[in-house]
C-alpha cells in the first residue's frame, strides 16, 4: 500500500463502489460539478470495469488525474483535479 | 439543486452526455412546456419530454379519447375510452415520472385564452391538427416572443419547424394563409400512418430538449420534410419574409384571431 503521505489532498470524497457502469462515471461527474475548479476530488471505486471505464471518461470530460492509487483492498482511489469547461 | 442518487440514475443517459450533463439536466428540471394537442403529435411528445425530466408540462385538450386514436395516439390505451384526453395523457406522463408536474387544460385553444395559456411556459409544441389553430399558435407565439415547435403530418409525410424569437423566420413566414377549408382533406379522410405520429412528435420533443440544453442547431430558418415512402427526410431553408403578417417589418396582425371553421376539430 502506499504511503499516505504520497497522495495528493483531496477537498472532497466519493465512494462509488456500491455503484456499476454508467452510474460511476455519472456519480463522479455530477461531484465533480459540485466543485471549484482546481479542486480535488479522492474517488474510491472498485478494480475491474470501474477502474478501467471511470478514469478514461473522467479525462474525456476534461479534468486532470493526478494518481490512481491501488488500496489493495480490490479497491482503488482516483484523484482528480476539477478543470474548469473552456 | 443538487441531485439525489436516484435522479442521478433516472437521468444518467443524459448526464453522461457531454452536450447535456449535470447542467443539461438541471436547465430541463428548471423548463416548462406546453403540448396543445393530446393526440398524435403530443403523445410522444408528452411522454418523452416527462421522462426526459422537463420539470412542468401543460396538456391542453378539450376531447375525450376515442376508439380511432389509439392506431396513432400511444399516450392513450385502450382502458382510456372516453377519458378527457389531457386527464389521460397526464396519467400516463405521471406513471412514466412522478416528478414532472403535469397541468392538464382542458379547453379548445382560441384566440380569446391563447395568450394567457402560453403565458406560464417557456416553450410550446404544436401538437394540432388543423392549419387555424396552427396559424393561431404561430401567432400568438410570434406576438409573445415566445418560442414554439410547429409540426404537422398527413397521409405518409410530415413536416416540422422551430420558431425561436429573433433567429429566423416563422410559420407564417412559410405558408402566409391557411388554405381554404375544402381545399384540403380532412384529417380522418385523408389518413396517416400511425408511426408517422411517432416520427415527427419525437422530433418536436428533441428541438425542445436542444432548445433548453443549447445542444447542436434548432430548425430555425428550415422546415424539416419526411416521406416515409420514399424514406426520405429533406431540409429546406426558409427565409424569414419581410411582408410577413405577423413577424414581417410592417404586421397587420397585432392580436391572435380565429379563422373560421377549423377542417377537423379532432386532434390528429
Ligand atoms: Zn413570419
Amino acid at each position: 500500500m502506499e504511503k499516505y503521505e504520497n497522495l495528493p489532498a483531496a477537498d472532497a470524497a466519493l465512494d462509488i463502489t456500491d455503484a456499476v457502469c454508467p452510474i460511476t462515471f455519472v456519480r463522479a461527474k455530477a461531484a465533480l460539478e459540485e466543485m471549484e475548479a482546481g479542486a480535488v476530488l479522492a474517488l474510491r471505486m472498485n478494480d475491474g470495469e470501474p477502474v478501467q471505464n471511470v478514469p478514461r471518461s473522467v479525462k474525456e470530460e476534461g479534468h486532470r488525474i493526478l494518481k490512481l492509487a491501488d488500496n489493495e483492498d480490490g479497491t482503488y482511489t482516483l484523484f482528480v483535479r476539477k478543470v474548469e469547461e473552456a | 439543486m443538487s441531485f439525489s442518487n436516484e435522479q442521478l440514475e433516472r437521468y444518467s443517459r443524459h448526464i453522461i452526455l457531454k452536450e447535456i450533463g449535470i447542467k443539461g439536466q438541471k436547465k430541463l428540471s428548471a423548463a416548462s412546456v406546453l403540448i396543445i394537442g393530446a393526440g398524435g403529435l403530443g403523445a410522444p411528445a408528452a411522454l418523452y419530454l416527462a421522462a426526459a425530466g422537463v420539470g412542468r408540462i401543460g396538456i391542453a385538450d378539450a376531447d375525450r379519447v376515442d376508439l380511432s386514436n389509439l392506431q396513432r395516439q400511444i399516450i392513450h390505451g385502450t382502458n382510456d375510452l372516453g377519458k378527457e384526453k389531457a386527464e389521460s395523457a397526464a396519467e400516463s406522463m405521471r406513471a412514466v415520472n412522478p416528478e414532472t408536474r403535469v397541468e392538464t387544460h382542458v379547453c379548445f385553444v382560441s384566440a380569446a385564452n391563447i395568450g394567457a395559456l402560453i403565458a406560464g411556459y417557456d416553450f410550446v409544441l404544436d401538437g394540432t391538427d388543423n392549419f387555424p389553430a396552427k396559424f393561431l399558435i404561430n401567432d400568438a407565439c410570434v406576438l409573445a416572443k415566445k418560442p414554439f415547435s410547429h409540426a404537422g403530418i398527413i397521409r405518409f409525410r410530415g413536416q416540422l419547424m422551430t420558431y425561436v424569437p429573433g433567429a429566423g423566420p416563422c410559420y407564417r413566414c412559410a405558408f402566409k394563409e391557411p388554405p381554404p377549408p375544402d381545399a384540403v382533406p380532412t384529417c380522418s379522410q385523408a389518413g396517416v400512418v400511425g408511426a408517422m405520429a411517432g416520427v415527427i412528435g419525437s422530433l418536436q420533443a428533441m428541438e425542445a430538449v436542444k432548445y433548453f440544453t443549447g445542444a447542436g442547431e434548432l430548425l430555425t430558418g428550415a422546415l424539416l420534410t419526411y416521406d416515409a415512402l420514399a424514406q426520405e427526410f429533406r431540409k429546406i431553408r426558409l427565409p424569414r419574409r419581410e411582408a410577413c403578417g405577423v413577424c414581417g417589418s410592417n404586421p397587420t396582425i397585432t392580436a391572435p384571431f380565429d379563422y373560421p371553421g377549423a377542417v377537423c376539430e379532432v386532434a390528429p
